[in-house]
């Protein structure tokens, strides 16, 4: 297994925001976290990510407990879009490069422009950010994500905040991404159908619980 | 008018104090209509503030006859008086008093020690503790508001600074815009203070030294030394204390502890 959940648990100020959460990813897997709002499924991304501690529990990377590799090097490895771009001041470049540059590292011109060919961003390179629209900025923020070359790209309800034309274009750019790449995805959302288009396999979260997990047409028609 | 009732120094100079501090209060009475609510703040500054200087000038009495180490003592007991008070413009962040008063020790402390040495502050107590004190105080000032503004920019961008640590920023690097944010807001009275020298305030420094019969150019001249300590020795605060709060908003698992409404 490339990632595995055992007994995993947090809890801020006495309040149990997760709770005894065990679930194993496969590489090349794809997975839902859906529920309700107020359920976990950020709060459970956030762990997965190590932004935030565990209190109980923890979770395995490549048969590994994540506390054991060093945070930087792991959110490298275990990539995450949040819901909202949140992109630096600068050009689509700066930020492409903001996490090679962490490493000393820089893409090469002739990658930049492949990885934002792929996100249908082609000669946006030297474009300042604050002149996007929301879907080009979430492609921007995805592509950013893709330069450190996750193993696994958590998803945080990345097409939520976009209109439905950028929704649907966002989303069909994920697909292809996951497909190309064969990239392990958790993606949490609280579209049932999205879900059903985009992963094979959900988990339901109620409460801070997992009280569903399988074969996503299985689970959502149950 | 109050001299006329008033006879002796002591008794016009309570006066004086009750009259001030009546019409600022009326000030905060007034601003409480707009919803700004600082009466209690601001009379509790006000009370503290009366009968902390009428304290430390008794004391300053003794401490005139007494030998001239006794003023580096005050002026550390003011450093840590004045990180308590400064890290309280930090609320909620982990260790604000240990870093203010470490800041204001640095920023000041040294700032006191090199001129006092140079010979630009004289070590006599009447020129070490004034001149100090308001060095120190302007650090404070100056901590305060670093402190205040890191906190306020760091909880109104822990979107963009998680956004940073995911793609496996360095903390540091992650805080690096508000780190200076904050440091160049923090100087902008001290830097005021310089520039408007003169031309819309002559401090109090001054006008007392010119009272007391120091020639109006070397008073003057003075007054700009005394700013450019101040300056110098708030910068290096500021500069201090952002540095040091910026690696304890982290947790050593370099997550974000610093979070609203935790």
């Amino acid at each position: 297994m490339l990632l595995e959940a055992k007994h995993l648990g947090r809890e801020v100020n006495s309040k149990i925001l997760l709770q005894d959460i065990n679930f194993s990813v496969a590489a090349g897997e794809v997975i839902a976290i859906i529920g309700p709002s107020g359920s976990g499924k950020s709060s459970l991304l956030r762990l997965l990510n190590r932004l935030d501690e565990p209190t109980s529990g923890t979770v395995y990377f490549e048969g590994k407990d994540y506390r054991e590799t060093p945070p930087r090097e792991l959110r490298c490895k275990i990539g995450m879009v949040t819901q909202r771009a949140y992109l630096f001041p600068g050009t689509v470049a700066e930020n492409i490069n903001f996490g090679p540059n962490q490493r000393g590292e820089s893409l090469e011109r002739e990658a930049l422009e492949k990885l934002l060919s792929q996100v249908s961003l082609a000669g946006f390179a030297d474009r300042n950010v604050t002149n996007l629209s929301g879907g080009e900025a979430q492609r921007v923020s995805v592509a950013r994500t893709l330069a450190n070359k996750p193993e696994i790209l958590l998803l945080d309800e990345p097409t939520s905040a976009l209109d439905e034309t950028a929704k649907s274009d966002v989303e069909a750019l994920l697909q292809s991404i996951m497909h190309e790449r064969s990239l392990t995805c958790i993606l949490v959302t609280h579209d049932e159908a999205q879900a059903m288009r985009m992963a094979q396999r959900a988990l339901i979260l109620q409460a801070g619980r997992i009280v569903k997990d399988g074969f996503i047409k299985e689970v959502l028609h149950a | 008018m109050l001299k006329h009732w008033f006879v002796t120094q002591l008794q016009l100079g309570f006066a004086q104090a009750t009259f001030t501090a009546l019409t600022a209060l009326l000030i905060v009475w007034l601003a409480k209509w707009r919803g700004i609510h600082l009466f209690g703040e601001a009379a509790i500054a006000m009370s503290r503030g009366i009968v902390q200087i009428v304290a430390v000038g008794s004391i300053l009495v003794l401490l005139l006859h007494g030998p001239a180490w006794t003023g580096a003592i005050v002026l550390v007991a003011m450093m840590v008086a004045a990180g308590q008070i400064s890290a309280r413009r930090a609320k909620g962040m982990p260790g604000a008093f240990a870093v203010s008063t470490w800041a204001i020790a640095c920023g000041s402390g040294s700032v006191i020690a090199l001129m006092t040495w140079i010979g630009v502050i004289d070590t006599a107590i009447t020129s070490l503790v004034p001149v100090g004190s308001m060095i120190i105080a302007n650090a404070m000032n100056t901590n305060g508001m670093a402190l205040n503004r890191f906190r306020s920019e760091v909880l109104a961008h822990v979107g963009e600074i998680e956004t940073a640590l995911a793609l496996g920023a360095q903390p540091q690097q992650s805080v690096a815009p508000y780190v200076q944010s904050s440091f160049e807001a923090s100087l902008i009275p001290a830097l005021d203070s310089m520039r408007s020298l003169g031309i819309v305030w002559i401090p109090g420094l001054m006008a007392g030294m010119m009272l007391s019969g120091a020639r109006p150019l070397y008073a003057s001249i003075y007054q700009f030394v005394v700013l450019a300590m101040i300056f110098t020795a708030s910068g290096l605060t500021s500069l201090v204390s952002t540095i040091l709060i910026r690696a304890r908003i982290f947790t050593p698992a370099q997550q974000l502890a610093l979070q609203p409404g935790r």
